[in-house]
């Protein structure tokens, strides 16, 4: 058995957690109120030494010679600063001018990542020959049969999800078979979720009977 | 005016980001829009602690249900801010990084957050039993095709799948688990994945022009005040 404090603090917690399985009891309670508040508090300090002090104050005051001040980050800051006029009722809405910037900033960040990430880029893989030859110029069954596949459940796919049009007749059917392609991505992505959670069962398992009880080698 | 700023400052910032992506020398904007991003959820994460302790002091002083639990948050919460923002028991002292090993700060890392945050995640491995439960009942065409690509991705990344399908014969080796989980992955799940993903390209596409150009102003609220 281990004798290390850190060790046991950890194993009570994790025990405590575990203990939600009988049912929501005050040890339960605990320990997820240990974790909201530490969780909370690690992610502050986190967030305050990477951004505040790296990006922002040595950004602005540089550590070393020879490096350019970015004195533009100041207006970060004082957007930053207005947002905290939400906790002034009489000029809490100032607070939307940095709520602003960010859905502004955001929407036009985004809008230009999804369209060449997730629209440009997925077409562009689709949309290959259909027919597939191996690097010495012979035919690819495996290939063709794996792109033809790509894009027909890519196609049908897409038009399960166009509701403007009602699903019937030919388009209905092709509906039909993009649910099939969705359901063996729902079904691979629910597989890989077990799987993770189940690696994460055995990772806490490991370290109660190994790390804190010693019984496992 | 106080709605017109905000509408315009969306506006504008927006699609100057738009237009950075289209001219190489204002490439820069949108990185400094990151780090200006970061530099403000800071001033947020202030609101978000400033509403923590709001919460659990107004819980604490009405003596509302489980009341105690609270100040357990806020002893934790602020245990955890003064060890890290004052680095206490540092090696490196002020200077040093608020994360480095052997400090106190490292310690509440490795023997509170991760193990709790490890165990809350694997708690999900119990309910997703019978949550798989009830998705795997094969009621229906649909229901069947998950169970089955369900079961061979999970068969496929273990040992025993590969065990359980080692007897057929070379010829026939593409009913093997192993290859009928490479099967699947890189075939039709990864036209399911790309027909999601274009999906969500035109809702973000779509939803962002509508912030941008005013049809969408929640974020700016109500009632303009």
């Amino acid at each position: 058995m281990s004798l290390d404090i850190g060790v046991w603090i950890g194993a009570l917690l994790t025990l405590g957690i575990f203990s939600f399985l009988y049912r929501d009891n005050p040890f339960y309670k605990l320990c997820e109120s240990i974790f909201v508040g530490v969780s909370a508090g690690y992610w502050f300090c986190v967030f305050f030494f990477d951004n505040m002090v790296r990006k922002f104050y040595f950004g602005v005051f540089p550590s070393e010679a020879g490096i350019e001040p970015k004195y533009f980050l100041i207006v970060g800051a004082v957007l930053g600063a207005l947002m905290l006029t939400r906790l002034i009722p009489s000029i809490g809405w100032i607070s939307r001018w940095p709520l602003s910037f960010i859905v502004g900033a955001t929407a036009g960040l985004y809008m230009m990542l999804f369209f060449v990430s997730n629209g440009l880029n997925q077409v562009a893989d689709t949309m290959l020959p259909l027919y597939r030859e191996t690097a010495g110029g012979d035919f690819d069954p495996a290939e063709t049969l794996g792109t033809i596949l790509v894009f027909i459940g890519t196609f049908t796919g897409l038009i399960y999800f166009f509701f403007s049009k009602e699903h019937k007749g030919l388009f209905g059917g092709a509906a039909r078979v993009g649910i099939f392609f969705l359901m063996v991505t729902f079904g691979a992505a629910f597989g890989y979720t077990v799987m993770s959670r189940m690696s994460l069962l055995i990772g806490r398992m490991d370290f109660l009977f190994r790390d804190w009880l010693g019984l496992l080698g | 005016m106080n709605r017109t700023l905000p509408f315009l400052l969306t506006f504008i910032v927006g699609f100057t980001i738009v237009i950075a992506t289209f001219s190489p020398p204002l490439d820069r904007l949108a990185v400094d829009t990151a780090v200006f991003f970061s530099i403000i959820a800071v001033f947020a994460m202030i609101l978000g602690g400033g509403n923590l302790v709001k919460i659990n002091l107004v819980k604490i002083t009405r003596r509302q249900r489980d009341w105690q639990f609270a100040i357990v948050t806020l002893v934790g919460f602020f245990f955890v801010l003064i060890i890290g923002l004052f680095k206490v028991g540092n090696p490196g002292g002020v200077t040093g990084q608020v994360d480095a090993p052997g400090t106190p700060f490292f310690d509440v890392y490795t023997y509170v957050f991760v193990p709790v945050g490890a165990t809350m995640y694997s708690l999900l491995a119990f309910f997703i039993a019978s949550a798989s439960y009830r998705a795997f009942r094969a009621k229906n065409r649909e229901a069947t095709i998950l169970l089955i690509a369900a079961s061979i991705i999970m068969l496929g990344a273990t040992p025993f799948g590969t065990m359980l399908t080692a007897w057929i014969p070379d010829s026939l080796d593409i009913f093997e688990v192993p290859n009928l989980h490479f099967f699947l992955m890189s075939s039709p799940n990864l036209a399911g994945q790309r027909a999601i993903m274009i999906g969500i390209a035109l809702g973000v596409i779509s939803y962002s022009l509508r912030v941008l150009l005013g049809v969408e102003r929640s974020h700016i609220g109500k009632d303009g005040g």
